[in-house]
């Protein structure tokens, strides 16, 4: 299938030196491997102001000096990062003529979400025009939101465009040097999205990073900032239902949020990257860092994920209650098959007086995989009146899987109440069997009792969010229980 | 020929141990059967087999359904072509609520059957109708499914599935233990209202009383996994007043 135009492939890119990429700007890609011109090439391509880059190169100087964490369950053969790109890697030479192309499974689950034709192309990396209705439907939202006063765009839209609410908040809820990957993060970061929502304005309709195709190819290190200024509130939702193909392995997004005084945000996610195959082979690792900050009195977050996807999943979406009277609110379902590693939880951070935390984790586990979670509730010595609420349940289908819950508890304030509950079942034989004595297939009767298992989570998602998700577990599920 | 359930020569074995022994019985269409026998005797074991649990060795023997070999199907498939069964103690699903699913379960049958899903308005108007007949309270229908349920509740939610799913052999295993005796009534002429000369029922119980309310065409007395004796109903009323005794030591 050659035409005309030349394809590079990755035989183009083995000496990054010898191709001399430093007066290749005009190139989509920069070559393999990390060092601080492949910063500059990055953050000149986007034309960043010089202290976005000094950022950046602070934080790459910062990574350099740290080491990977291995604290976490998780465990993968060590990663070589100079053997990845960090700005688009060469993407003709994986784009995939028609769907024709695609593994069928894939195409069998997405049919079994119900995606679009157009979609899957797009989702599958299909060498597709990518102007479908969502595109569109993304602009005529953007009209009703500007209206508002509310600033929804790419983080390089808001860099060129917000450059003072940028440098005010970039980094201010996850600092540079906070950890390995987020370090990392903001050293490379390509693109992601940024919200504003001024004071007093509840923002008119849920902010969804699905209509924002543009990004397609940004997930790899993606960096996204949304701020409640005060008294106002957002419902934010993230990822979607399929898997999306994609040819990073290594995935470290930063996520930051800060509520001001009397603002809530309420962030929903539902992640499916690639899981690797049945053997455990390839799949996305996942390493995110998400936090939010209730910086003002009376603020909120409340984080919302379900999790089918990744092989590896290393995520901890937290709150720092800071603000008087501020809420911080965990709600999460974690599913692993085959060979996945999850090692999840939250971490509620109870520094203002009367804070408030509730944490509630489903994890599902099957096939050979771990689930673990992992949740700290810390109360600050000067945080009155705190209290926190954690349950965390584990259903386990198979004897392969298992499923572990880690919770730190410190509490340097007395008053402060913390309970914590946790349950680990497996799916009984008992209630297969009830259902499918009423008529449910085996694969149904699962489904049925895990979207039971997970009720408490999928309530809190926005509804028409939480009709795929409930589609998605049992997707995520099918042929699992052995 | 009437063939409807016909069990031959059958012997299941638990974990190593023989439960059901050398059974017979032959139900056909529109006849009311009724099993009394002593605790541990296989009842509930044989309801198990029938409905097609896992975890039970068929070593011998045969069951038929309407002409075909019940054993070599799924549960959900024998659920599907018309055999429910009334657990004895029906098991509770958390978050998964009650009146979805019996509409879940009542679709699959649909489906099953090629139809669509039943219109949200006939279902409702079919279970209010359906639970009013037993007494059940709307809130009941919106909790979780048998999740805090009393005894009796959870009987009485049988008997509502039972009566939305209108099987064609109904399996009761001991439906009218843990009723009070209102309840008792209600269920009972409820199930027995169901009777028609196109399905049939197999009542396991231990009391006269309940027969008295459904009349079994026969009665059979179990011991040791199979069936030491068929009769009437005077064979129920033996029972009640003298026990198993005599059964035991034939
Ligand atoms: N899963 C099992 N494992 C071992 N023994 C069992 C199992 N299920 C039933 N049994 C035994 O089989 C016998 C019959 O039980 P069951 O069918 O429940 O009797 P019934 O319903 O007549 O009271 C009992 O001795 C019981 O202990
Ligand atoms: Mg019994």
């Amino acid at each position: 299938m050659s035409d005309n135009q030349e394809k590079l492939s990755e035989n183009d890119f083995k000496d990054p030196y010898e191709f001399g990429f430093e007066t290749d700007i005009e190139s989509d890609f920069a070559p393999k491997g990390l060092n601080e011109d492949v910063i500059r090439f990055i953050s000149n391509k986007k034309n960043e102001p010089s202290w976005l880059l000094d950022w950046r190169l602070d934080a790459y100087k910062r990574w350099l000096t740290m080491t990977e964490p291995d604290w976490s369950s998780v465990r993968y053969p060590s990663i070589d990062y100079q053997d990845s790109y960090y700005y688009s890697a060469p993407k003709d030479s994986e784009k995939l003529e028609s769907l024709d192309d695609v593994d069928p499974k894939l195409l069998e689950t997405y049919n079994k979400l119900g995606i679009p034709l157009k979609e899957q192309e797009w989702l599958a990396g299909v060498a597709v025009d990518a102007v479908f209705d969502s595109v569109s439907v993304g602009t005529t939202f953007k009209e009703r939101l500007k209206e508002d006063g509310v600033i929804f765009c790419s983080f390089s839209e808001a860099v060129k465009d917000y450059p003072e609410l940028i440098k005010k908040y970039l980094g201010s809820v996850v600092p540079t040097t906070d950890n390995y990957f987020s370090t990392l993060n903001s050293a490379v970061f390509s693109d992601g999205s940024f919200v504003y929502i001024p004071p007093g304005v509840r923002c008119p309709m849920e902010l969804s990073t699905y209509f924002r195709i543009n990004a397609a190819g940004t997930g790899q290190f993606e960096r996204t900032l949304v701020i409640a200024d005060k008294d106002s509130y957002v419902s934010y939702l993230e990822g979607c239902t399929a898997p999306m193909r994609d040819e990073h392995q290594l995935h470290a997004a930063v996520v930051e949020l800060v509520a001001l005084e009397g603002a809530e945000i309420k962030y929903s996610t539902v992640q499916n990257w690639y899981p690797g195959d049945e053997n455990g082979k390839g799949g996305v690792y996942n390493f995110v860092t998400k936090r939010g900050d209730c910086r003002g009195d009376n603020s909120k977050i409340s984080w919302t994920q379900v999790e089918t996807g990744s092989a590896i999943t290393w995520k901890y979406p937290s709150c720092i209650l800071r603000g008087n009277n501020s809420s911080g609110e965990f709600y999460s379902i974690a599913v692993s098959n085959n060979y996945q590693q999850v090692d999840s939880g939250t971490k509620m951070i109870h520094l203002g007086n009367n804070t408030s935390s509730r944490i509630i984790s489903k994890g599902i586990s099957t096939g050979n995989s771990s689930n673990t979670y992992r949740g700290l509730v810390s109360v600050h010595p000067k945080s009155k009146n705190s209290r926190n609420f954690t349950q965390c349940d584990s259903l386990l289908l198979t004897d392969s899987c298992s499923a572990n819950t880690i919770p730190y508890i410190e509490s340097k304030n007395y008053e402060s109440i913390i309970e914590h509950e946790a349950t680990s079942s497996k799916i009984s034989e008992e209630q297969l069997f009830y259902c499918q004595q009423r008529g449910l297939d085996e694969e149904e009767a699962v489904s049925l009792i895990v979207n039971g298992f997970c009720k408490d989570v999928l309530q809190k998602l926005p509804m028409e969010f939480a009709v795929e998700a409930q589609k998605l577990l049992s997707v995520s599920l099918e042929g699992s229980v052995g | 020929m009437n063939n409807f359930l016909k069990i031959q020569n059958l012997s299941v074995k638990v974990e190593n141990k023989k439960i059901i022994n050398d059974l017979n019985l032959d139900i056909k269409k529109g006849e009311v059967h009724a099993i009394m026998g002593p605790n541990g005797s296989g009842k509930s074991t044989l309801s198990n087999v029938l409905a097609g649990k896992s975890g039970y060795t068929i070593i011998e023997g045969s069951v038929d359904f309407c002409g075909e070999d019940l054993i070599s199907l799924e549960p959900n498939e024998r659920a599907n072509k018309g055999i429910f069964l009334a657990f004895q103690y029906p098991v509770e699903i958390p978050g998964v609520t009650n009146i979805n699913f019996i509409k879940t379960a009542l679709d699959s049958n649909r489906k099953f059957r090629g139809l669509d899903p039943i219109k949200p308005g006939d279902f409702l108007k079919l279970v209010k109708e359906k639970s009013e007949i037993l007494g059940i309270p709307e809130d009941r229908l919106k909790r979780q499914l048998n999740v805090g349920f009393s005894g009796g509740e959870k009987k009485r939610n049988e008997a509502l599935q039972l009566m939305i799913l209108n099987p064609l052999l109904a399996i009761l295993d001991e439906t009218d233990s843990g009723l009070d005796v209102d309840a008792f009534k209600i269920v009972a002429d409820t199930i027995n209202s169901t009777r028609s000369n196109d399905n049939s029922l197999l009542v396991i119980t231990h009391y006269q009383r309940l027969l008295e309310r459904i009349k079994p065409d026969i009665v059979h007395i179990f011991i040791d996994g199979s069936i030491v004796e068929s009769g009437g109903p005077e064979l129920a009323a033996e029972i009640e007043n003298n026990g198993f005794e005599r059964f035991a030591n034939a």
